[in-house]
């Protein structure tokens, strides 16, 4: 049997408080705008002043080097700020 | 370049690439039935599911692609990197929840569940293989980048290879690319390049690199007068024919030797060595005049990359720190290699390929690319191209059919969000660590001129052999394991989708699994066929196009489903329509496409940028509101009726 080629198998939903789906949602798209924001300003700045992006910044390393590493770690910080703020709404409305 | 093999890299590559597939038949085999496979993944834990989300998304082109072009052009690789990862930002907030609410995770059964459509289904079956077929020409490209260094086979046996075991696989086992395996992979491939990373830093960089086996790479003469090559009465300059007229070389033939040495003309006047190859129609080939191959009177291309100027004009650093690499990256000069194709009326083409001195300042910013290269130009148009592929990697991840599927394998949301930034912290350190591998590669002595996909396997074997073999059969059985996935989705969307829903044929599961397999074999050999016809390109090129498509066709449509419930399955249909149609054509017109795949002059491009996503994305959405309203009018009126 090719197990991938069935996609209709029923999946378990979870039982959901709505007040909870909408405060995740919310902070959500709030922390998305919050990286687009971030990586708009990095695709402005290598699109429009390159130059700039050779400037040495922090410990000697171009603004290219460390707002694209800043970049990588924004993605982190934000999915964990995501999943601590999501637990905490799952936890008060179970309060 | 013609590469050797070791026996034992090969046995190594073998054993390794053997216990992985042998694993992966007996892990496959024990998902009996979908079912099996879905509710198994229940019970996956989230932390192992975060290092298996790195295993799927961290395919041959992140590898291979990202590394290729950071060595060859420096930090415009770079870019690739932040935008795969940024990708995971869009499916984390905005598609993954209530995708996960709908109980649904590929795009094709999220719409279907709204709506129910024929005409849904048709074209998101279509889109899911028109990605799928796009995702899987890089992976196919780069099995053959890998081959070629380890086992010593042209570029197209790899990808005849690849292409043949895998059918075999699917067509015989029914292979699904389990959980674990993808845990294996992405565990090694992260682990294995931080080692690297780790070595490549200990190392440092020296303006005389030399291999694993000790010989140093050559370099290259460079600031030579035209007096100083003809010196010796065997030596004169071959009067430029009418192809080689107005071009910056000249040429020197060696009567002793018969060898042919081009140079580079630099502005100053001086001449820079270059490397030559020269294909004629009859297939014989010539490296610097000479019959290309290793023995005595053959001549082969030579390996590349080195710094020629440290800061203070030291040979060499030692061994540098995570941050001091680059800071000193920054301020050394590299000779990096372009290359130029010079057509004789005879219908023989010779490839030169040239020294380029350029300054860590120039490289370690955006525009060092002949891609991205117009980021540096002064017009608006010329950077569209940057920003489009931008959007489209921001915007590609959470369209791609096989990567929210993994969200099946927790038991809940919670364990959702925790393998995700398990996922993003894994993939986000690995891509950290291709500004490494890339640069390290770039000053290791070791690069192919030819192909930018082998730089990352030859950094390994500028270490030694067994790193060499290890890192290559981790990476060949992640295109093995990724190309596996893809035929599945492609199959199962001419077999479940097209078949099934659309033309309403009543399979039994024996004749649907049927279909499925001849779709399969179709699919690979189709893939086997691009592989070889992409071959020259960079995978990483080729996954932004596979980007472009499927944010196209499929998050227009994803996210107004989701966010708009004025969407209408009509609006759904014609936004994935246009979007892909859009996508697919452009590409197909543009410069890249004419200059790597039907080799016909660039300059001719209908379209006037190569990458579509900020034209194509934005058409997605105006059709699917224009068309989402007009129907929704008629529905209305047809209900006040």
């Amino acid at each position: 049997m090719m197990a991938g080629l069935d996609f209709k198998t029923p999946v378990t939903k979870e039982q959901e408080d709505e007040t909870v789906v909408t405060h995740n949602a919310r902070l959500g798209i709030l922390l998305f705008v919050v990286y687009v924001l971030f990586y708009t300003g990095f695709m402005g700045l290598s699109a429009f002043h390159p130059a700039i992006m050779s400037t040495p910044v922090l410990g000697g390393l171009n603004l290219a080097i460390v707002y694209g590493f800043l970049l990588i770690a924004a993605a982190l910080v934000l999915a964990l700020i995501y999943m601590m703020l999501c637990k905490k709404s799952s936890q008060g409305s179970k309060k | 370049m013609i590469h050797n093999s070791s026996a034992i890299a090969v046995a190594i590559f073998l054993l390794f690439v053997g216990a992985v597939l042998g694993l992966s038949f007996y892990l496959g085999a024990k998902a009996k039935s979908s079912k099996d496979y879905f509710t198994a993944g229940g019970t996956i834990h989230w932390a192992v599911n975060g290092v298996a989300f790195a295993g799927d998304y961290l395919s041959a082109a992140s590898f291979l692609g990202i590394c290729g072009m950071i060595a060859f052009y420096g930090y415009d690789g770079f870019l690739y990197s932040i935008g795969y990862l940024a990708g995971w930002i869009v499916a984390l907030f905005i598609i993954a929840e209530p995708l996960k609410r709908l109980g649904r995770f590929t795009f094709a059964d999220a719409l279907d569940n709204k709506f129910n459509s024929r005409g849904i289904k048709l074209t998101a079956a279509i889109s899911t293989l028109v990605v799928s077929i796009f995702y899987l020409i890089p992976q196919m490209v780069g099995a053959g980048a890998l081959v070629q260094p380890l086992l010593g086979f042209p570029h197209f046996v790899g990808v005849i290879t690849v292409g043949l075991v895998v059918i075999l696989i699917v067509v015989s086992a029914g292979m699904v690319s389990t959980t674990w395996v993808q845990f294996i992979k992405g565990s090694l491939l992260v682990g294995l390049c931080a080692a690297i990373t780790v070595m490549i830093l200990a190392r440092g960089i020296s303006t005389s690199p030399k291999g694993a086996d000790g010989t140093f790479a050559k370099i290259f003469a460079r600031d030579v007068q035209l007096a100083d090559l003809t010196k010796e009465p065997a030596k004169a300059v071959i009067p430029p024919s009418s192809a080689w007229t107005n071009k910056p070389y000249v040429r020197i033939l060696d009567k002793a030797t018969g060898s042919v040495s081009v140079w580079k003309t630099e502005a100053n006047g001086t001449l820079f060595e270059t490397q030559s190859i020269t294909v004629f129609k009859d297939g014989r080939r010539l490296v610097n005049g000479k019959p290309q191959g290793k023995s005595e009177g053959q001549e082969d291309l030579k390996p590349v990359g080195y710094a020629y100027r440290l800061p203070d004009g030291a040979p060499e650093t030692g061994p540098l720190g995570p941050l001091s690499f680059f800071r000193t990256m920054q301020n050394t000069d590299v000779i990096l290699w372009g290359s130029d194709k010079i057509t004789e009326k005879d219908g023989s083409v010779t490839n030169i390929y040239y020294q380029k001195p350029t300054p860590g300042s120039d490289f370690l910013t955006p525009g060092s690319s002949p891609t991205f290269k117009k980021v540096r130009s002064n017009k608006f148009s010329d950077k569209l191209d940057f920003l489009s592929l931008m959007l489209a990697l921001f915007c590609g991840t959470a369209s791609l059919p096989h990567i929210l599927i993994r969200y099946y394998t927790v038991k809940d949301q919670v364990s959702a969000r925790k393998s995700t930034v398990v996922g993003i912290a894994a993939i986000g350190f690995f891509y950290v660590l291709t500004l490494y591998l890339g640069l390290g590669a770039m000053t290791s002595g070791m690069l192919d001129v030819t192909d930018s996909n082998m730089a990352a396997p030859l950094l390994a074997k500028s270490f030694n052999e067994v790193l060499f073999a290890v890192i290559s059969a981790v990476a060949f059985t992640t295109v093995l394991g990724t190309v596996s996935g893809l035929i599945m989705a492609a199959s199962g969307a001419v077999a479940h989708d097209i078949i099934t829903n659309y033309l309403k044929m009543n399979l039994d599961d024996f004749k649907k699994v049927r279909v499925a397999k001849i779709a399969a074999i179709c699919v690979g050999l189709l893939a086997i066929v691009l592989g070889i016809l992409f071959s020259k390109m960079n995978v990483n090129f080729l996954v932004g196009w596979a980007f472009n498509i499927a944010a196209s066709a499929n998050l227009p449509a994803l996210v107004m489903l989701l966010f708009w419930k004025k969407t209408t399955k009509q609006g759904i249909t014609a936004a994935i329509t246009a979007g892909m149609i859009s996508s697919l054509g452009w590409i197909l017109l543009s410069a890249q496409a004419y200059k790597d795949v039907y080799g016909i002059d660039p300059e001719k491009a209908i379209v006037p940028f190569s990458q579509p996503a900020i034209v194509s994305i934005p058409l997605g959405f105006i059709v699917l509101v224009v068309v989402s309203l007009l129907t929704a009018k008629k529905g209305e009126r047809k209900t006040a009726a």
